[in-house]
């Protein structure tokens, strides 16, 4: 697909003019850089709000109130939900674009260096805001992190406002990493690269950016309207000055379910790329992948109401909404087939970034049929608000999100750090992860279809012994993420050398530079044909 | 945790061991409920509908990829084929799917309308929520009444100071029990229009396939008709605040005859209540008396937030120990702060009785070393409650 030629005496590597000490990372306009710093700061942020949830699956061990007060415990899920979602996944992704899109369509860097700088050193202070709530008199956020007003407004604790600012500054954050995408994506393609063949990972990426540009201004407005609601007397949300509470849920959720997708579809982009190469087999139905994507992203705009049948909505809202969620499945179930397609009479090996891509496919479907049993209107009046909702949204975020960005960080770790990882370790990260998140995930099915409500400090007898296998679950997943840890850190400080290309399947612009990527690269184009 | 870390580690060890025993799973429920009204039971057959398609789908593609994955190794020495693009195969599992969506709407189009058909009910009753009890209001009976969680904190505070808790002293509806039900007739249509008096709650009775949201100054409808007479339990479905875990539903389903009873039951307790206030306006209660009633008044009503010690939970809800209000503040002061409530603190002027806001605002005066030595009557909460 492609061919290219390095001229070395244009190539940057030898002069890369890096600063030393913190300095390099404080005023770095490199796109590896901010790319490690990016993917640093979500691991620190997921073992953070893994820390939340362990002490929330500590409560709940059990029935009765042992470890924490319930208003506590509602902190504890808020700000769970936030840093996993702002704090972990996001970031994340938008390590994986700063590291992996300048070099997959052979560009020297992204678009906008110095914004880049700015929207990652955001970030950290965006997060010190939110948890240092924890330490104020009344305590972090405690309505949960889709802040339904007016238990966010009227009825919030003191620190409404540092948590308004906080997702504020991340807003601002996500935007400019979205546009930086964009923009880097539509005018730094090396010559030869039409769109149609750039590579999927870069297309999802693409699309998500520009999901990121339309909803997080949405969000950027609706908590602006919680902050005004609660400090300046105004009554968006308050039915006795003429709001609507519902309304603000239609707002949060028309930025809340394209969130979801921001979310997945660079997971998406992600197992595309890994699954061809250890099936040794090009991407089955590339074109249709894209269009999918493109489909899901569109549709996402037109289904935000199924987060809210219980709301009293008229039945013909309900239906309207019941029919385009479940018309998502068509689009996502076409990506599946062709997951399965381009495995099928391949010439497979199990490397981790393959044994991470097969869990995702697996287990991310797992997350698709509980949401298409979600779709159906009647039925969500059972599901709505309870463990089977934590469970398909877990399922999608941690195994499907999670799990892809752990199947990249192994697929790519040779490239960044120019080791081979340990296998033997990567391998029980892999095995203890995917037993122990589905026993901390699957009973919790069980648990909603038996009607346990989310967000519960303590729960009736019937849920004990479920609750019990979760959080034993929940324990050893958390404890598993510190193997993946020690994996990086022995990856960065030794290990075999990794040649360019590692894996004899992959693809890409990324393989053709040297393991590790040189500082600089692609200063000159490379020629795709 | 003041609890020796030996202590601790046994109770887990013993817990880990009754995972095995199978006595411990005997409760456990894994399906969804099939529920006693038709509408429940339409929800619960397309639940199945819907997990045998996925568990069918999940099968065929599952399947697929395991079979490649053991026969399509590179170590069994297979080699990859080349192709990579096929849209009939495209167009096929674009169709496909299609097809099975469709025969998923249209059973859950057919239920959606059924549940939503509200028309024609013979029993009408508002539900309203509050942080964190239902209040229950029959049209056209003069019958209105609050439904409070009546499991001791005691239960569920742990308060034998055991990591595991005194499991054994949990009664078998921890937490889904309530001091008054709901009382509803058996094979009539029921409806209930549900709303809330501050943030959003959502009444949920599984067994009827019901979970709507009561939504502050809005009010929303929903129906029952429920075959078999017997306790239904659910709980409030959307978080509300810091009880959230703890405002059940129960909902109990009467034959017609016994409900007509109850019904007549209710209007003669309401009438005695009001002679009982009548009467109340013209005596006068002790202080053992009104420190009795007021400590029980106190417990059922305002210990969620205020906390049994007086101590509150600040900054959010004040301590009423030593507060200036309970100690300082006139009598009339604090009894409109009880009557009205006042921002987060709800108005409890029709939720109690003049005694029992009368017996309350003396023991909130008069304990925890609150010595104002202040009694409260009846006739002083009816005139500031007539100002």
């Amino acid at each position: 697909m492609t061919t290219h030629t390095i001229d070395e005496s244009l190539d940057d590597a030898h002069h890369d003019h890096k600063m030393k000490g913190i300095k390099r990372w404080l005023y770095t306009t490199n796109h590896k850089d901010i790319g490690t710093l990016y993917l640093w700061f979500s691991f620190i942020m997921l073992l953070t709000g893994g820390a939340l949830a362990m002490v929330i699956r500590a409560e709940l061990f059990q029935p009765g109130l042992q470890i924490v007060e319930p208003d506590f415990f509602n902190q504890l899920t808020t700000v769970h939900g936030l840093i996993m979602v702002f704090g972990a996944i996001m970031p994340a992704f938008t390590g994986f674009a700063n590291w992996m899109l300048p070099m997959m369509i052979g560009a020297p860097d992204m678009a906008l260096p110095r914004m880049n700088n700015w929207s990652f050193w955001i970030l950290p202070f965006a997060f010190a805001i939110l948890l240092s709530s924890f330490f104020m008199e009344s305590g972090a956020p405690n309505f949960g992190w889709t802040f339904y007003a007016p238990l966010s407004t009227t009825y919030s604790n003191g620190s409404t406002a540092f948590f308004v600012f906080a997702v504020h500054i991340m807003g601002v954050s996500s935007i400019m990493g979205a546009i930086n995408i964009v923009v880097t994506i539509m005018n730094m393609r090396a010559p030869g690269m039409t769109y149609m063949k750039m590579p999927l990972f870069v297309w999802t990426f693409f699309i998500m950016a520009y999901l990121l540009i339309a909803v997080m201004p949405v969000l950027a407005g609706v908590v602006t309207m919680v902050l005004t609601d609660t400090y300046f007397g105004t009554s968006f949300f308050n039915a006795a000055g003429g709001g609507d509470p519902v309304m603000f849920q239609h707002i949060f959720w028309f930025f809340g379910h394209p969130e979801v997708y921001i979310m997945i579809l660079p997971a998406f982009g992600i197992v595309s790329t890994i699954i061809p190469a250890f099936a040794r087999k090009k991407l089955f139905g590339y074109s249709s992948m894209v269009y999918a994507t493109g489909s899901i992203a569109l549709l996402s705009f037109i289904v935000w109401a199924h987060h809210m049948f219980t709301t009293g909505m008229p039945l013909f809202g309900e239906l309207f909404f019941m029919y385009c969620t479940m018309l998502i499945a068509v689009p996502t179930g076409v990506k599946v087939f062709n997951w399965v397609a381009t495995m099928w009479r391949g010439s497979m090996t199990f490397e981790v970034p393959m044994l991470f891509s097969i869990a995702f496919v697996i287990l991310f479907t797992i997350g698709g049929f509980s949401g298409l049993m979600l779709a159906l209107t009647p039925v969500d009046f059972q599901y709505h608000d309870t463990y089977f909702v934590v469970a398909h949204f877990h399922y999608v975020l941690v195994t499907g999100s999670l799990f892809s960005i752990y199947a990249g960080a192994y697929f790519w770790l040779p490239k960044w750090t120019g080791h081979m990882y340990s296998d033997s370790l990567s391998k029980w990260h892999f095995w203890c992860s995917l037993i122990s998140v589905n026993l901390l995930f699957f009973p919790m099915h069980f648990l909603g279809l038996a009607g346990m409500p989310r967000r519960i400090p303590d729960y009736a007898l019937q849920f004990a012994d479920f609750n019990k296998w979760v959080s034993i679950g929940g324990f050893a997943f958390g404890l598993s993420q510190l193997i993946f840890l020690a994996v990086v850190i022995k990856c960065i400080r030794g290990g075999n050398k990794a040649p360019a290309k590692p894996w004899d399947g992959a693809e890409g612009l990324e393989w053709t530079v040297a393991s590790p990527a040189p500082y600089h690269t692609f200063s000159t184009p490379p020629k795709v044909d | 945790m003041n609890r020796s870390n030996q202590r601790w580690w046994m109770e887990i060890c013993l817990v880990c061991l009754s995972l095995f025993s199978s006595s411990a799973w005997s409760d456990s429920q894994l399906n969804l409920t099939k529920g006693v009204t038709a509408v429940s039971r339409e929800v619960y057959d397309l639940h199945m509908l819907a997990l045998y398609i996925c568990t069918g789908i999940g099968v065929v593609v599952f399947g697929a990829m395991f079979w490649s994955m053991i026969f399509h190794r590179k170590s069994k020495g297979a080699k990859a084929a080349d192709f990579h693009e096929s849209t009939k195969v495209e167009i096929l599992w674009t169709a496909i799917p299609v097809v099975i969506l469709i025969a998923m709407a249209v059973p859950a189009t057919s239920t959606l309308i059924d549940m939503e058909n509200n028309d024609n009910s013979d029993v009408t009753i508002q539900v309203t929520g509050s942080q964190w009890k239902w209040h229950y209001k029959y049209f056209d009976q003069n019958i209105e009444y609050y439904s409070v969680l009546s499991t001791p904190r005691e239960q569920y505070e742990n308060q034998d100071g055991s990591f595991s808790g005194n499991g054994a002293l949990k009664g078998e509806d921890y937490l889904l029990e309530v001091d008054k039900p709901l009382v509803i007739p058996a094979n009539k249509k029921v409806r209930f229009l549900i709303t809330s008096d501050d943030v959003i709650h959502s009444w949920w009775v599984p067994a009827f396939a019901v979970k709507q949201d009561a939504n502050p100054g809005f009010i929303n409808e929903a129906w029952t008709n429920v075959d078999e007479p017997g306790v239904y339990r659910g709980q409030c479905a959307e978080l509300c605040g810091k009880d959230h875990g703890f405002m059940p539903i129960v909902v109990e389903v009467k034959s017609s005859e016994d409900y007509d009873k109850w019904l007549d039951e209710q209007h003669a307790l309401t009438a005695q209540a009001e002679n009982a206030e009548k009467a109340s306006l013209s005596s006068s209660m002790s202080k053992a008396e009104l420190m009795q009633l007021g400590e029980t008044v106190y417990l059922a009503h305002c210990a969620a937030c205020h906390q049994p010690t007086g101590l509150g939970l600040p900054p959010t809800f004040p301590a009423l120990k030593g507060s200036a209000i309970a100690t300082q503040g006139s009598i009339e002061e604090h009894l409109t702060l009880v009557i009205n409530g006042k921002g987060m603190m709800p108005p409890f002027g029709k939720q109690l009785s003049l005694k029992e806001i009368a017996a309350v605002t003396t023991f909130e005066r008069n304990a925890w070393g609150n010595e104002t030595g202040d009694l409260v009557q009846s006739s002083d909460v009816k005139a500031v409650s007539e100002e």
